[in-house]
C-alpha cells in the first residue's frame, strides 16, 4: 500500500526504500485521508444491511481503514446513503448532511438513493438523494453487492488522493460548507429554495383552469 | 385501553367453527349483520351503529381473542369505503367482517376499546384511505404526516407522477419508449401541491402533532416533578432502521412512549395495486427485506389461494427449505444485533453474518441474488435447484449450523451483565400479548403456543414433524432464548424436507407476466419468522388487484412497545426493542 505514495519519478535509493518515501506533502496528507474515512453509522433500507455485510468479516471493510463507524455526524468524512429516501426521512438527512465537518463527502449506495429506484414512482419516494445534497459516488445495484461498494470506495479514495488544496472549496474559503436549507413537510415536501417556482406553477394552473372554463 | 379484555379473556372459548360462528351472529344481531354475497367473498357484513356491540360479543360469547388485521378498501365505482377485519378464535380459518360506509362520510366506530391491536392499523388505514374511526385514542397521519394532501390509497388520488391506472403502462408496452417522470413535472421531481397552498404562510404542525399525545399523558399523571420529552430516532444506531420513539421521561425512567413511522414508506400498496399480480412480487422481497424468500412465499400463497393453483411437490419442498433457512437467517441476525443493544458491540453480529453469508451463497446459487431472491412464484418457484445446491446445504444444515447454534448459545448466554439486562425486563404477560396482537416469537416468548404453522397449515407443514417453542417469562430473556429453540427446530424441518424432497417440475402452467384471476378476495397468511405475515388480496378479475395489502408483523408487533417499556430506563427501551425484532421495510412499507 504504502508504495503508491512515492511518486514514480523519484528514484529512491536501493538500500533505503523499505523504511523512506518520498512525497509532497499534499500527496501525503490525502494519502493519509483517503485511508481513514470513517463512515457515519447511518442506515435507511434494506441497502443497510448489505452495508453491515460489508462491515463484517467476509468484506471487512477495516481494510480500508473504515471500521470506525460513527453514529455522530460531526465525526464522520463519509455519509454512506444506503437505502430509500423518503420525504418524511429528507429533512433529516439535510439536517445531519448540515451537521458533518468538512471535508464530507456522500456516497450513495443503491438504485433508491440514486434516483428513487424500484419505489420512485410512489408518492412519497424521492427521485435521488441527488436533489437535496451533493454527492460524490453513485453505487448501482439493489441492493449493490458488498464488492461493487468497495468498489464505490476506491472511486472515493482515488477522488480524495486527486484533490488539491488549490481548487477545493473548503481548502479556498477556510470556512463552514454552505449550509443547505431544510426541506419543509408541507401538504408535499416542499424546498424553501423553489418558492417561487412552487406560485408560478400556482398561476399557470389556475391559468390553464380558466382557459379550459372560458 | 378497555380493561375488561384482561378479565374476560380468561373465559374458556366455545369452540365453534367460523361457519357456525356466523349463524349465531346473524341470529343474535337480526338486520345488523348479513351475509357477504358478493361472489368470491366471505364473512359478514356489519352496520357501522352495532360494529362495537357485535365485536365486545365476538370477543366475550365467542371467544374470538385476537384480531389480526384490520385494513380498508375503495369502492370506488358504488362510492363506498369498507372497513374489513379478520379475527381469528383460536385454531383454523379467520372469521372476516366488513363494515361498508359512505365514500363522503366515512365514519367507523374504532374497535381500540375491544381489541387494543387494532391501533396502528386504525391509524394506518385513516391515513391512507380516509376512514374515520370514532372513538379511536390517537386518530393521526401515521405513515404519511400531519398536513399531507389527501389519502393516496384511494382509487382517485394520483401521485404526482401518475401515468396510467394499471401496468405495463400504453408508454412502455409493447413499443418500449421511456422518459424520465422528473422531465413532465413542473419541479422536476416527484412533488405536486393543492391549488390552495401558500408556501409562505405555511405552519408546519407536522413535529406537533407527533408530541401531543404524550404531554397530554404527561399532564394527567400530575407528576410533581418535571416530564421531558425526548427523541429516539429517526436516525440512531439503535432503531434498527429509521423508526423515531418520542418517549415522555421523568429522569431516565420512561413515562410514556410512542413509535412514530412512515421514516421509510414506500407506497408499496400503491404501487401494487398498479401492478399485475406477478409483478408485485420483487417488491415483496423489500418488505422484509432480511426474509425475502418468506415474504415471497407469503404472497404467492395468497395469490394461490384466490387461483387455486397448486405448485408442484417438488416445489413445495423447495420453497419449506427456503423459508426454513430465511428463518434461520433472522433469528441469526436478531440475536445478533440484540446483543449489539446490550453493549457487545458488533462482534455477535460478525458472527451471525458469517453463517448468514454461507446461507446468502446459497440463496444466490439458486435465485441469482443474494438478498432480494425473487424467487418463488404463483404456482411454484422461478428455477429448479442448480447442480451441488443439496450437497452445499446438507453439509451446512447437517453439520456446520447445529454446532454453530450450540456455539452461539454459550457464547454469551451466561454472561452476567447479559442476564441482568434481560432478565424481568419487558415483561409482557401473556393475556395482553394476545389483546395486542403480537405475533411470531414475541407471542410464544410469553407462553402462547400459537405458530400457524401448526394452528393453520399452510404449503406442506402439516408433514413434518417439529415442536412450536414456546417460553413463559414473556421478558426480554425469554424471547431470546426463543430464538435459539426455534433455529433448532428449524433445523429438524430442513433435515426432514431435504430427506423427503423428490423429484419433478418446479412451476405450473409456463412463464407470463399476467395471470388469470377470478373475481374477489383472500387472506392468507404465513408464520414468518417475525410473526404472522398476511395478504390481503381483492381482484375484480382484471390482471391487476384492485386491492392489495399487507399485514405487517412489525408494525403490529411494536403496538405493545408502550407498556412493556414504561417504568423502565432509557437504556432498557432499545433493549426491549430490540427482543421485538422488526425490519423498518415491513413496518412502514
Ligand atoms: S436500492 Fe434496492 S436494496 Fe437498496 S434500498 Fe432501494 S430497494 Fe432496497
Amino acid at each position: 500500500m504504502a508504495d503508491d505514495l512515492t511518486h514514480p519519478s523519484i528514484k529512491v535509493p536501493a538500500e533505503i526504500q523499505g523504511t523512506v518515501r518520498v512525497a509532497t506533502w499534499e500527496r501525503f496528507y490525502n494519502w493519509c485521508r483517503s485511508r481513514s474515512v470513517w463512515p457515519m453509522m447511518f442506515g435507511l433500507a434494506c441497502c443497510a444491511i448489505e452495508m453491515v455485510a460489508m462491515a463484517s468479516s467476509r468484506f471487512d471493510f477495516s481494510r480500508f481503514g473504515m471500521e470506525v463507524m460513527r453514529a455522530s455526524p460531526r465525526q464522520a468524512d463519509l455519509m454512506i446513503v444506503a437505502g430509500t429516501v423518503t420525504k418524511k426521512m429528507v429533512p433529516q438527512i439535510v439536517r445531519l448532511y448540515n451537521q458533518m465537518a468538512e471535508p464530507r463527502y456522500v456516497l450513495s449506495m443503491g438504485a433508491c438513493a440514486n434516483g428513487g429506484g424500484p419505489f420512485k414512482e410512489g408518492y412519497s419516494v424521492v427521485s435521488g438523494v441527488d436533489k437535496y445534497i451533493p454527492v460524490d459516488v453513485y453505487v448501482p445495484g439493489c441492493p449493490p453487492t458488498p464488492q461493487a461498494l468497495i468498489f464505490g470506495f476506491i472511486q472515493l479514495h482515488r477522488k480524495i488522493e486527486g484533490q488539491t488544496w488549490k481548487d477545493y472549496t473548503w481548502y479556498k474559503n477556510r470556512g463552514h460548507g454552505e449550509e443547505i436549507p431544510l426541506p419543509i413537510l408541507g401538504p408535499d415536501l416542499f424546498d424553501p429554495r423553489q418558492i417561487a417556482l412552487i406560485e408560478a406553477a400556482a398561476i399557470s394552473e389556475q391559468a390553464n383552469v380558466e382557459q379550459a372554463a372560458g | 385501553m378497555s380493561e375488561t379484555s384482561q378479565t374476560q379473556a380468561t373465559q374458556e372459548p366455545s369452540v365453534l367453527t367460523v361457519q357456525d360462528a356466523y349463524g349465531v351472529l346473524l341470529e343474535r344481531f337480526p338486520g345488523q349483520v348479513r351475509m357477504d354475497e358478493r361472489q368470491g367473498y366471505e364473512g359478514v357484513l356489519i352496520e357501522a351503529d352495532s360494529l362495537l356491540d357485535v365485536a365486545s360479543f365476538m370477543r366475550d360469547q365467542l371467544g374470538i381473542r385476537y384480531l389480526s388485521s384490520v385494513t380498508g378498501v375503495d369502492n370506488l365505482p358504488n362510492g363506498q369505503l369498507e372497513s374489513v377485519y379478520h379475527a381469528f378464535a383460536g385454531l383454523g380459518p379467520a372469521l372476516v367482517f366488513k363494515v361498508q360506509v359512505d365514500r363522503d362520510r366515512p365514519e367507523v366506530p374504532s374497535l381500540v376499546s375491544v381489541w387494543p391491536s387494532a391501533d396502528f392499523q386504525e391509524r394506518e388505514s385513516y391515513d391512507l384511505l380516509g376512514i374515520r374511526y370514532i372513538g379511536h385514542p390517537n386518530l393521526q397521519r401515521i405513515l404519511t404526516w400531519e398536513g399531507f394532501h389527501g389519502h393516496p390509497l384511494r382509487k382517485d388520488w394520483h401521485e404526482p407522477y401518475y401515468e396510467e391506472e394499471l401496468k405495463p403502462f400504453a408508454s412502455r408496452h409493447p413499443d418500449g419508449h421511456v422518459y424520465r417522470a422528473e422531465d413532465r413535472n413542473p419541479f422536476g421531481m416527484n412533488l405536486q401541491y393543492p391549488s390552495d397552498f401558500d408556501p409562505h404562510n405555511w405552519t408546519d404542525i407536522a413535529q406537533a402533532a407527533v408530541y401531543q399525545p404524550l404531554q397530554r399523558t404527561a399532564l394527567e399523571s400530575r407528576l410533581e416533578t418535571e416530564t421531558m420529552v425526548i427523541n429516539l430516532g429517526p436516525q440512531h444506531p439503535s432503531t434498527h432502521g429509521v423508526l423515531r420513539v418520542v418517549m415522555a421521561v421523568d429522569g431516565e425512567t420512561v413515562v410514556d412512549l410512542m413509535p412514530v413511522f412512515g421514516y421509510l414508506h414506500r407506497n408499496h400498496e400503491k404501487i401494487g395495486e398498479r401492478c399485475t399480480f406477478p409483478q408485485i412480487m420483487p417488491y415483496t422481497d423489500r418488505l422484509d427485506y432480511i426474509c425475502s424468500m418468506s415474504t415471497n412465499l407469503a404472497y404467492a400463497l395468497a395469490v394461490e389461494k384466490l387461483t387455486g393453483i397448486r405448485p408442484p411437490e417438488r416445489a413445495e419442498y423447495i420453497r419449506v427449505i427456503m423459508a426454513e433457512l430465511t428463518r434461520i437467517v433472522n433469528h441469526l441476525l436478531a440475536i445478533g444485533f440484540l446483543w449489539n443493544d446490550v453493549g457487545a458491540f458488533f462482534t455477535p453480529v460478525v458472527y451471525a453474518f458469517n453463517e448468514r453469508e454461507l446461507i446468502l451463497d446459497l440463496f444466490e446459487m439458486a435465485a441469482g441474488s443474494r438478498m432480494m431472491c425473487n424467487y418463488v412464484r404463483v404456482g411454484g418457484v422461478f428455477e429448479d435447484l442448480p447442480d451441488g445446491w443439496m450437497e452445499k446445504a446438507r453439509r451446512l444444515v447437517y453439520d456446520r449450523l447445529p454446532r454453530f447454534v450450540d456455539e452461539y448459545e454459550r457464547l454469551v448466554v451466561q454472561n452476567e451483565i447479559w442476564r441482568a439486562r434481560a432478565i424481568g425486563v419487558g415483561v409482557l404477560p401473556a393475556e395482553r400479548a394476545i389483546a395486542v396482537g403480537a405475533t411470531g416469537p414475541l407471542l410464544r416468548g410469553s407462553g402462547v403456543p400459537y405458530d400457524i404453522r401448526r394452528v393453520e397449515p399452510y404449503s406442506i407443514y402439516d408433514r413434518f414433524d417439529f415442536d412450536v417453542a414456546v417460553r413463559f417469562n414473556g421478558d426480554v430473556y425469554d424471547r431470546f432464548m426463543i430464538r435459539f429453540d426455534e433455529m433448532r427446530q428449524s433445523l429438524r424441518i430442513l433435515r426432514q424436507a431435504m430427506e423427503q424432497i423428490p423429484d419433478g417440475p418446479v412451476q405450473t402452467g409456463k412463464k407470463n407476466y399476467t395471470i388469470k384471476v377470478p373475481p374477489g378476495e383472500a387472506y392468507h397468511r404465513i408464520e414468518a419468522p417475525k410473526g404472522e405475515l398476511g395478504f390481503y388480496l381483492v381482484s375484480d378479475g382484471r390482471p391487476n388487484p384492485w386491492r392489495y395489502h399487507v399485514r405487517s408483523t412489525s408494525l403490529i408487533n411494536l403496538t405493545s412497545l408502550a407498556e412493556m417499556c414504561r417504568g423502565h430506563k432509557i437504556a432498557d427501551v432499545v433493549v426491549i426493542l430490540g427482543s421485538i425484532d422488526i425490519t423498518l421495510g415491513e413496518v412502514d412499507r
